[in-house]
């Protein structure tokens, strides 16, 4: 569990928005840590999943936009699978990038960044999955 | 028995050899799998927000036909199968996603989650059955280590996907057994090789390297899988390393029946 602070924030819309494109109640989290012990990323991220829900439960939405977590996690459904209250932590994630990367201008991966990355071995899938995760 | 058949865009390219063992098995299998008219790419990823109705589409028009055809619906690359059999469900149970994807495609007739969406293993398990195959398999693969490797996409969330237990599957191990090969579980099988994340983060690649760490240690000589994505980031972090090999699931089973 982490200590946070109440605080009153301008980020009611967005958190708001959070939960209607995922459709998960971030009420029902008991803060076990379940998920972030299963998760495989947690090693590369700065906020572990069940730290995202608390500051969700708080409205701390800013912390959480400005962490790598939320491009660090691969969907592996790892989480979502082992929650004992249900919660699909993944599709809370992905609404949590969504909010971000549905804004003009800031798609995660674009076109000019495909010659960096691509070789001759390197399925479409990959590609089109990159495409679909980080840009809109 | 007669079955439609959904390849996605990677086993056209990159990934042909998963397709073509698939295809030549069937034959000595006696499965009919025809491919579909106008298949289109799924989308590689379940589109997980609530309110995106797009990305569904195409897995809508491959299902509708199949149902339409009253045939299950076969798919041989993970990734195919999670969107698909998602969307699937998705078509079924959620009111909200099925007016808008009926609305838009205005198909001859509503589509309601009917059809039954099978991956090729499965098919192999529930419909022609591994003993049934084992009869089938004219040079047994005697005396080779194999590790089956999961990975995300089949198994979770096992609520939907309802593949294997999510937690301790063994599906491929089954499938191993019957080919006459060793089957060896080794811890790393059932986690995620980083996926997409290839495009985004580099030190990704820490997650390939867990699982084949985890798989040479228990001596496995080849890693069997059915996903592109999961091969490819597998092989990546393998390098010139040669203690392990990634294969598709099907060219062993193209090896066994006597037909590679
Ligand atoms: S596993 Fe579920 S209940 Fe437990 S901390 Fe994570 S989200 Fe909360
Ligand atoms: S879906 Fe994301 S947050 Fe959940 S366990 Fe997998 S990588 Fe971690």
């Amino acid at each position: 569990m982490i200590r946070v602070k109440i605080t009153p924030n301008n980020k009611q819309s967005q958190l708001q928005y959070i939960r209607e494109i995922s459709g998960v109640n971030i009420n029902k989290c008991i803060q076990c840590t379940k998920c972030s012990a299963g998760c495989p990323a947690s090693a590369r991220m700065d906020i572990l999943p069940h730290e995202i829900i608390r500051l969700l439960q708080l409205g701390q939405v800013e912390k959480i936009f400005h962490s790598k977590s939320i491009w660090n996690c691969a969907s592996c459904f790892v989480c979502t699978e082992r929650c004992p209250r249900n919660i699909d932590i993944a599709r809370l994630i992905e609404a949590i990038r969504l909010t971000i990367i549905r804004q003009p201008g800031k798609s995660k991966f674009k076109p000019d960044d495909v010659p960096g990355i691509i070789d001759d071995k390197m399925p479409q899938q990959v590609l089109v999955s990159g495409f679909r995760k980080y840009n809109r | 028995m007669m079955y439609s058949y959904y390849p996605g865009c990677t086993l056209k390219t990159k990934a042909q050899d998963l397709e073509r063992f698939a295809l030549i098995s069937a034959q000595v299998l006696g499965i009919e799998l025809a491919e579909q008219q106008d298949w289109q790419c799924c989308g590689a990823v379940y589109p997980l927000a609530e309110d995106e109705i797009a990305g569904k589409l195409s897995a809508v028009r491959s299902l509708a036909a199949a149902h339409s055809k009253g045939e299950k619906l076969i798919t041989l690359c993970a990734a195919c199968h999670h969107v698909i059999k998602r969307v699937n469900a998705d078509m079924y149970s959620n009111e909200f996603v099925r007016k808008r994807v009926n609305n838009y495609l205005q198909l001859p007739k509503n589509y309601n989650g009917e059809a039954k969406v099978l991956h090729y293993l499965e098919l192999l398990r529930d419909d022609v059955g591994f003993s049934k195959l084992a009869e089938q398999v004219r040079m047994p693969l005697t005396g080779r280590k194999i590790g089956a490797y999961y990975g995300c996409l089949l198994l979770r969330p096992s609520n939907v996907m309802n593949f294997d237990d999510a937690e301790n599957p063994s599906i491929l191990e089954d499938f191993i057994t019957a080919l006459g090969a060793t089957a060896v579980k080794y811890p790393f099988r059932t986690e995620c090789c980083g996926g997409y994340l290839t495009v985004n983060d580099q030190e990704a690649n820490e997650m390939a390297a867990n699982i084949i760490n985890s798989a040479i240690g228990l001596e496995v000589e080849e890693i069997l899988t059915a996903c592109p994505l999961c091969k490819y980031n597998l092989e990546k972090e393998l390098g010139t390393n040669t203690k392990v090999r990634i294969v598709y699931f099907t060219e062993l089973l193209a090896e066994a029946l006597a037909i590679k």
